[in-house]
C-alpha cells in the first residue's frame, strides 16, 4: 500500500524519514577528538568563590559551575564524605540521599532562626488540592488525624498502665 | 528577585532571593519571560534526586530577555530575546564538538556522567534554574538561539526541552517507513515522542499512560493510538497481541524513575528508594520490542542501580539508545517543522500560573489535578 496516501492527514508525515537512520547518534558526528584525550582549547575557569565539590572521577573542577547552595552544617559533612568515594559507587549516592533528608530539617531549623514559621500547607501546595481534589485532601486531613490520635491514645494508655 | 525555593519532598515556595551575578566572563544574566515544570523536575519535587538541596531554585525550560553580557561573550546582546537550551554546554570539549551538547564535559564539576543542567540538582552543577525572575546563563554564545519573531513565545518556551526531547525520543529509535512505535507514558515528552514519530514515517504510534485525560489528549493531538494499561491485565502481553505476536519494532521511554504501573517497582524505587526510580516503563519496552528491536530511552533515572531485565537484552538481541536531548542541534529543524505547521507545541501548554502561585503549581502538576498537562509559570517581571 502507499503509505503517503494512508498517512496523507498526517501533516509532515514521514519527512525525516531516512532509510540510512540507523540508531548510531554518536558515531555519526565521531570526530576522533575524545582520543586526543583533553587536547581541546578549555574554556577560561570560573574563580573558585565557594566550597565546590567535585567527582573523585576528574582531576579538578570543571570550568564553569554553579554556586547554589554550597555544603554547610552535618548535610554539608556527609556530602563531603559522599564525595570520597566514585560515581559508581554506593558509597557516593546513599550519603547524598541521607544528606538531603538531613538538609530537610536543617532548613525549617534556618528558617526558625530567621523568625520564619514554614507554612507547610501552602508550601505542600494544598491551596490547589483543596480546589481541585477537596475530598482528597479531607480524607489524607481526616487519617492524619485519626492516626495522631491513636498514637496519643496508645501513649496514655502505656503510660497509665506503667504507672 | 522572587525566585523557586526548595524546601524539601513535596515543599518548595517563592521566595525573595539575591540577583545572580556574572561569575565567569562568558555569563550571560536573563530575565525570565516564562519558565515551564517539566515531569522531570517532579523527580526533584519527590526527592529521588540525589544532592537536591535545600535552598536552590529549579528550572531547566526558560524564555527570556538578556540583561547583561560578560566581557567574554561576542555574539548575544543586551535586549536579544533568547531561548535557553536546558542543558549547559561550553561547545569546545571533545563532547560538544562531536554535538553531544547533553554531554559536555566543561559544565558539572559533581558528576561525569551528565552535563550542566539549569536547577536539576548539584548532580547537574549545583546551578539555579529558570523558575524566577533572573537567572545566570553560562557559555551564552553557545546554547541561547535568539528567538525568530515569528514564533510564539509559548512556542519557545517549549523548545528548550520537550519539543526536542520529544524528537530525540523518536530519532533515537530509528524509526523506518512502516514501523509500529510504541510510547510509554502520556507526558508532554511521551505526546511530544508519538508526534514526532509520525515525521520519521511509522505506520503506527501507539501510546501507553494510565490517566485517561492524558490519553484523550495525546489520542487528539498525536493522532495515535492511546491505551490505558490499568484496564489490561498484562501490557506487554497487550501490545504483543497487537502486533502480531512479534513485539514492536520501537519502544520508547517517556516515562523515567517516577513509574506507576508495578508495585515491586514503585515499592522499591520509588518508596524504599533502593532504586534510582521504578523502572516499570522500561520494563514493558523491554519485554514488548520485537526481536532486534530499538528501545529508546528519555525518561529521566537517577545515578544509582535500576531493576531491568538485561537479560531478555542479551537474548532478544535489543540495541538500547538513551541520551539527554542534545536540545542545540535539533533546534534548526525544529524551528522548521514548527513553521511548516508539523509541531504546534503550545497546544499542550494547558495551565499559566504566577511564579508567586509555584506551591501549588507544583502539587497540581505531581498530583495531575484539574486535567493538568503543562503547566507554565510567569514571574512578576514579566507580567507588567
Ligand atoms: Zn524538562
Ligand atoms: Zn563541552
Amino acid at each position: 500500500m502507499d503509505l503517503e496516501k494512508k498517512f496523507a492527514h498526517i501533516k509532515g508525515w514521514g519527512v525525516d524519514a531516512d532509510p540510512e537512520n540507523e540508531p548510531t547518534y554518536p558515531i555519526k558526528k565521531y570526530t576522533g577528538d575524545d582520543h586526543q584525550r583533553t587536547n581541546w582549547e578549555r574554556p577560561p575557569q570560573q574563580p573558585v568563590t565557594v566550597e565546590i565539590l567535585h567527582s573523585n572521577e576528574r582531576p579538578g573542577v570543571s570550568a564553569v559551575f554553579g554556586t547554589s547552595c554550597p555544603p554547610e552544617g552535618l548535610s554539608g559533612n556527609i556530602r563531603r564524605y559522599a564525595f570520597k568515594h566514585s560515581e559508581s559507587s554506593y558509597g557516593h549516592w546513599l550519603p547524598l540521599l541521607l544528606a538531603d533528608r538531613v538538609n530537610v530539617v536543617e532548613g525549617i531549623i534556618d528558617d526558625l532562626k530567621k523568625g520564619h514559621v514554614p507554612n507547610i500547607f501552602a508550601e505542600k501546595g494544598w491551596k490547589a488540592a483543596w480546589k481541585y481534589n477537596r475530598a482528597g485532601l479531607i480524607k489524607k486531613i481526616a487519617l492524619t488525624a485519626l492516626a495522631t490520635t491513636a498514637v496519643v491514645m496508645l501513649y496514655k494508655s502505656a503510660r497509665s498502665k506503667s504507672r | 528577585m522572587l525566585a523557586m525555593n526548595y524546601r524539601g519532598p513535596f515543599r518548595v515556595r517563592a521566595e525573595q532571593k539575591p540577583e545572580p551575578e556574572i561569575l565567569h566572563p562568558e555569563d550571560a544574566i536573563v530575565r525570565v519571560l516564562r519558565s515551564c515544570i517539566c515531569g522531570s523536575d517532579l523527580h526533584l519535587y519527590h526527592g529521588l534526586v540525589p544532592d537536591t538541596r535545600v535552598g536552590s531554585t529549579f528550572g531547566h525550560e526558560f524564555i527570556g530577555i538578556v540583561e547583561t553580557v560578560g566581557s567574554g561573550v561576542q555574539k548575544l546582546k543586551t535586549g536579544d530575546k533568547v531561548l535557553v537550551p536546558f542543558n549547559i554546554a561550553c561547545g569546545k570539549c571533545a563532547f560538544c564538538k562531536q554535538e553531544l551538547f547533553g554531554n559536555c564535559h566543561e559544565s558539572n564539576p559533581e558528576a561525569t556522567a551528565v552535563g550542566g543542567i539549569y536547577g536539576y540538582s548539584h548532580t547537574a552543577g549545583g546551578f539555579d534554574g529558570g523558575q524566577a525572575e533572573y537567572v545566570r546563563v553560562p557559555y551564552a554564545d553557545v546554547g541561547p538561539v535568539v528567538i525568530p519573531e515569528d514564533m510564539h513565545p509559548d512556542d519557545a518556551v517549549l523548545l528548550t526541552d520537550v519539543v526536542p526531547t520529544g524528537y530525540q525520543a523518536a530519532e533515537m529509535g530509528g524509526i523506518k517507513k512502516g514501523d509500529t512505535v510504541v510510547v510509554f507514558g502520556a507526558g508532554p515528552v511521551g505526546i511530544m515522542a508519538a508526534k514526532c514519530a509520525w515525521l520519521f514515517g511509522a505506520g503506527r504510534v501507539i501510546i501507553i499512560d494510565h490517566l485517561e485525560y492524558r490519553l484523550d489528549f495525546a489520542r487528539n493531538y498525536a493522532q495515535c493510538e492511546a491505551y490505558n494499561f490499568r484496564s489490561m491485565e498484562d501490557p506487554v502481553l497487550f501490545l504483543k497481541k497487537t502486533t502480531d505476536w512479534f513485539g514492536a519494532d520501537v519502544c520508547i521511554d517517556a516515562v523515567g524513575g517516577d513509574a506507576a504501573g508495578n508495585a515491586m517497582q514503585t515499592i522499591t524505587g520509588r518508596k524504599m528508594m533502593l532504586q534510582a526510580g521504578s523502572a516499570t516503563a522500561l520494563h514493558w519496552a523491554i519485554n514488548s520490542v520485537k526481536k532486534g528491536g530499538i528501545v529508546s530511552i528519555v525518561g529521566v533515572y537517577g545515578p544509582t542501580d535500576n531493576l531491568i531485565p538485561i537479560g531478555n537484552v542479551v537474548n532478544k538481541g535489543i540495541t538500547i539508545r538513551a541520551n539527554q536531548a542534545s536540545v542545540k542541534r535539533l533546534l534548526p529543524r525544529l524551528i522548521e517543522h514548527i513553521r511548516s505547521g508539523y509541531i504546534d507545541p503550545k497546544a499542550i501548554i494547558s495551565h499559566r500560573i504566577p511564579l508567586e502561585e509555584v506551591a501549588d503549581a507544583y502539587h497540581m502538576f505531581s498530583a495531575k489535578l484539574d486535567n493538568c498537562i503543562k503547566p507554565i509559570l510567569i514571574p512578576p517581571s514579566a507580567r507588567q
